[in-house]
């Protein structure tokens, strides 16, 4: 009845029914997508997630970017006139050269020269009275009460614009230091930028001298990072740190102006939400002008974003793709980006089948509807999804995901030397056992890569076939590696001292624990799996499933004994897998990120080596030493390396799948046209199982109001009076 | 009346104290402040050193309920839970644990529950009632009897069914609404409302129907009916007119309660359908384990609910002439 009373009113949204955006936009070059979770921080010192990245990404713009075809990926200048310049200095500030032992290097410089042409979007908080004086500084109630709406700033006429400076790289640098800021990266990067700690000592001493108030970072010194000029920047590390570079390419190093830190100090807009963590200002292709983290965030082109091309050289395979069809076009290519928020994964599947959202990623539920898996183990769009011109991408993501065993438990780890040596065939044999091709194929519908080493796919050091093969684990026969069988798992765990899945000495059983949070790989049916598979050697699993924060805490304490666990890559280099296993990096001693308290000093020495060697032959070598060596010790199952596998619609174009690089919507292409006419063709509205429900529903109420009729016909004894 | 409802309002007080004092304790049993710091700092390169200024930044660095580093006064005042929940009393919801204005985001949030909650209330309530008196009239015969069973079929089938079936078959197969979204414009979002709240009141209609009926059939039997019917008053007149208002006051003890509460929205329908509500927020909350906003819409939903039972007691006066408040 409610329906019925609102389809004559239905019937003015024009042919499509089911339109979630306005009607105005309909025919627009913007990408359409989707956010699950709300960004906490969109402020580049900050922001570190996923879920946050992929917004600020479009809008800031760090010294260097990734190219968008090339693989393996390669750093480029983004506001850069070329790649920055690297100088060494010995400990006695003499030159020194690239091959100068790093023990020896006393500081580096990188020598950054920016592009003449690069200026930031409009903004209020670049917008000048007459006199030069910042118009939008003191804000009055009704300048306060305007900024309240999505629009947030942008509400406020005349914005300003100005160009990119060195200082504003030098001030998003001290902004690491901010203790109110509490950037992320901010303990490590005090450990390589010069004087950032004593900067960080000084700006907490002049907060708790001036309480509440907004302090102005430029006239700090940080003798790490010095503009030379407006157009130059020197920043300056203790000692050698060659992953520098990645983080140059990175949301913490974005460039935030003195002004716009000012403008956002302000209280007024301090009330209201407008911040710069909720309200970006940069120089990148797009500007924030719609922010309703609840529902909905749109990105417009900056008008100012300067000359940038789409790149001309990829690999081989895109061309044939069409991925240089855009070859030297003028960047951003479309107009705008819309982020609606879907926190259900079947709302979010059943409208890019409606063509309302550009490109989808493929939840296990949607998955058989989807996708074929032929005999030959090419995966497919099913035919459903290529009738409707669906096209599918697939890649292995630069992560690992890994069981790791807590070396510091006396099973799986051991105190004694002899209790080491038989954990470690202990851990060979479980390795043996628990078989990832069979979870892979179960429980991810095929979407993981058998995990080789701590290394994925992409990054240096990983190499595939049979010089990448795990030998603890597999044999290499017919041309590809074949699993070691449970009978030398069994042999392993005899070896260990329990033979059977009993010790050896006492015959009590094999017990081991598995911490889990639920959900995920903790979830019931892997357990259930797990349990089996284990149950092969005779050993027992416990499982003890906890909340999250608990299994953080048993990680911290060194409490857990074996867990499940993995790493996305910060940047493309092997240094930032080998971490996870580098002594110093210890949980328990030391409060770093190596989970299982993996210590193996000549691991540790080789690490120091790799960590400063340039991509070449002589490095591939001492990572080989490397993953030997944790291959040997096994102090992680090296799980999977998970795939991406990501819908497109027809009319989405130039799109490439990139694992380490954000900044892509910029490349992408839409062909408006075609989008509108399949949306229209997509979702006429089938108006006659609604007119039968209708109907139906009348029918239902039929005999009742029979019923009552007749009934008001009738006298006390049940006789029809006459006249009614 | 004046001195019944400032009683009824200083009784509120202990009440909210204990709500929060309860809140506050569940919430610190399950999460020390040390994880609130982790769970918005992330996973990734968190220093003890950040956790402990992420703690001092917003006050979790004191004790919990008793200071005694303190003097006097201050060794209850200098608390976690005098800092973040005796506030509330004096309106300040203070900022969530990612720094936002908490209520700010609640007179944003506010309106979308409301767009959804009012219409499903009022149109809910009135259909339901409608349907009962049906029952009342059709009683013992077949028309009751099916009634009864397809209310007791909708009251056992999860409202989760009706949400996703709903979408799947009005807006993914027959294309006549948006799956999911919101439109602040009042104009144009009443196309993404008509589904969550026809999904609403078909998922809430058989359980009250039943319960409205049961009502009813208690009134239908009495005298004062019999007296109307041998008047010679229609159906209609005797239902509408008499049967309705007497059997209003227990239909008001469950109704009007609730009406504060419909500012808070609904947990599940704002989820699914992508309602910006204040449903979907407190969810959040919990997920992202933000006791600021936790807390705020706990003190909310008590202040709310004491609201209505008030209301409640005021309503009685209203459709019962007999009842006085002392």
């Amino acid at each position: 009845m409610l329906a019925a009373l609102c389809l004559p009113v239905l019937a003015g949204c024009g042919s499509e029914w089911n339109d979630p955006y306005p009607s105005t936009e309909r025919g627009n070059n913007k990408i359409y997508t989707s956010f699950s979770e709300r960004p906490k921080h969109l402020d580049p010192a900050i922001a570190y997630s996923n879920s946050e990245i992929g917004f600020i990404a479009q809008i800031y713009e760090p010294p260097l970017q990734y190219h968008y075809l090339k693989r393996p990926y390669t750093l480029i200048p983004a506001t850069l006139e070329a790649m920055p310049e690297i100088r060494y200095f010995d400990q006695s500030g003499r030159p020194a050269s690239e091959s100068t032992p790093a023990d020896q290097i006393g500081r580096t410089v990188y020598r950054i020269k920016l592009r003449g042409d690069v200026r930031y979007q409009p903004h209020p908080a670049f917008s000048l009275n007459d006199d030069g004086s910042p118009r939008y500084l003191n804000l009055d109630g009704r300048q306060g009460r305007a900024v309240q709406g999505a629009a947030g700033p942008m509400a406020l006429a005349d914005p300003g614009s100005r160009l990119l400076k060195a200082q504003d790289y030098v001030y998003q640098i001290k902004r690491l230091a901010h203790p109110a800021v509490q950037s992320p990266i901010f303990g490590m990067m005090s450990e390589h930028i010069q004087g950032l700690q004593a900067l960080a000592d000084d700006i907490k001493a002049r907060m708790a001298a001036q309480p509440g108030l907004w302090i102005d970072l430029e006239p700090l010194p940080l003798p790490g990072a010095v503009a030379v000029d407006d157009r130059t920047l020197e920043i300056t590390l203790n000692g050698k740190y060659p992953q520098f570079i990645y983080w140059l390419a990175m949301n913490f190093f974005a460039p935030v102006p003195r002004e716009v830190d000012q403008f956002y100090g302000q209280p007024a807009l301090r009330r209201s939400n407008v911040r710069i963590d909720t309200w970006p200002v940069g120089t990148g292709p797009y500007m924030m002008v719609h922010n309703n983290p609840n529902s909905r965030i749109e990105l417009a082109r900056n008008p100012n974003f300067h000359d940038e091309r789409y790149p001309c050289q990829s690999e081989p395979a895109d061309a044939a793709v069409g991925l240089l069809e855009s070859c030297d076009a003028k960047l951003p290519l479309i107009d705008g980006v819309v982020f609606s928020r879907e926190k259900e994964s079947l709302p979010y599947w059943n409208k890019f089948l409606q063509g309302y959202y550009d490109e989808s990623g493929i939840s296990s539920d949607s998955f058989d509807q989807a996708v074929r898996v032929t005999v030959t183990g090419d995966v497919n769009v099913s035919p459903a999804m290529a009738e409707q011109g669906i096209r599918l991408q697939t890649s292995v993501r630069t992560s690992v995901y890994y069981m790791g065993f807590n070396l510091l438990d006396p099973v799986v780890g051991g105190k004694t030397h002899e209790e080491q040596r038989r954990a470690k065939l202990l851990r060979q044999a479980l390795s043996i056992t628990l078989d990832q091709e069979e979870f892979i194929s179960i429980f991810l519908n095929g979407r993981g890569q058998p995990g080789m080493g701590p290394i994925p796919p992409g990054i240096f050091g990983h190499q595939s076939g049979q010089s990448g093969m795990n030998p603890v684990v597999y044999t290499w026969k017919d041309g590809a590696p074949q699993r070691r069988s449970i009978k030398e798992a069994k042999a392993l765990l005899a070896q260990a001292g329990w033979p059977n899945g009993r010790d050896r000495q006492t015959g009590r059983p094999l017990v081991l624990n598995l911490d889990t949070t639920s959900g995920g790989l903790g979830d019931k049916s892997t357990m259930d799996w797990m349990s089996r598979q284990l149950n092969q050697l005779g050993i027992q699993l416990v499982v003890r499933s906890t909340d999250f924060n608990r299994f953080q805490e048993k990680l911290r304490k060194g409490s857990a004994q074996m867990y499940f666990l993995g790493w996305n890559a910060d940047y493309p280099d092997p240094e930032n897998f080998f971490f996870l296993l580098y002594g110093p990096e210890g949980k328990v001693a030391h409060g770093g990120e190596n989970t299982a308290n993996y210590s193996n000093p000549e691991f540790d020495r080789l690490f120091k080596i790799m960590v400063n060697m340039p991509n070449g032959p002589a490095r591939q070598n001492v990572i080989d030493s490397m993953l030997r060596l944790v291959r040997e010790d096994a102090p992680w199952i090296y799980w999977f390396y998970p795939k991406t596998y990501v819908l497109q619609h027809s009319w989405l174009q130039n799109f490439k799948l990139n694992n380490v690089a954000s900044n892509t919507l910029k490349y992408q292409r839409i062909d408006a046209d075609r989008r509108e006419t399949l949306r229209q063709e997509w979702n006429k509205p089938l108006l006659w199982p609604f007119a039968v429900l209708v109907v139906g529903l009348l029918a239902l109420l039929w005999p009742a109001v029979r019923a009552y009729r007749s009934r008001s016909g009738l006298d006390a004894f049940g006789h029809r009076v006459r006249g009614r | 009346m004046l001195r019944y409802f400032l009683r009824r309002l200083f009784y509120a007080v202990p009440i909210l104290i204990g709500v929060n004092l309860i809140t506050f304790a569940l919430f610190f049993m399950v999460n020390s402040p040390d994880d609130m710091a982790r769970m918005q700092l992330g996973v990734k390169r968190v220093t003890p050193e950040a956790i402990q200024q992420w703690k001092a930044a917003r006050g979790y660095d004191k004790p919990l309920f008793i200071n005694d580093a303190a003097a006097g006064v201050q060794q209850v005042t200098d608390t976690i839970f005098f800092d973040k929940s005796m506030r509330l009393f004096a309106g300040e919801f203070g900022r969530s644990e990612d720094g936002r204005e908490i209520s700010q985001e609640i007179r944003q949030r506010m309106g979308p529950s409301l767009a959804i909650a009012l219409p499903t209330f009022l149109i809910g309530l009135g259909l339901t009632i409608s349907l009962a008196l049906m029952l009342v009239l059709f009683r013992g015969t077949w028309l009751d009897r099916t009634g009864v069973v397809i209310c007791v079929g909708l009251m056992s089938i999860s409202s989760l069914f009706f949400i996703i079936g709903g979408q799947f078959v009005f807006a993914r197969v027959l294309k006549l609404v948006p799956i999911s979204g919101y439109e602040s414009n009042p104009w144009t979002a009443w196309h993404f409302l008509i589904l969550p709240v026809a999904v609403s009141i078909v998922a809430s209609i058989g359980g009250s129907t039943r319960w409205y009926r049961t009502i009813f059939l208690e009134e239908i039997g009495r005298d004062y009916v019999r007296t109307a019917r041998a008047k010679g008053l229609s159906d209609a007149r005797v239902l509408f007119g008499h049967v309705l208002r007497n059997g209003l006051i227990p239909i008001l003890t469950g109704v009007v309660v609730v009406i504060p509460s419909l500012f808070l929205g609904s947990l599940l329908v704002e989820s699914f359908f992508g309602i910006p509500g204040l449903g979907s927020y407190t969810i959040d909350a919990i997920a992202a384990q933000d006791f600021a906003v936790v807390r705020a819409m706990v003190f909310l939903g008590s202040v709310l609910y004491l609201v209505g039972l008030i209301l409640t007691d005021l309503s009685y006066t209203l459709v019962d002439p007999r009842i006085r408040l002392k």
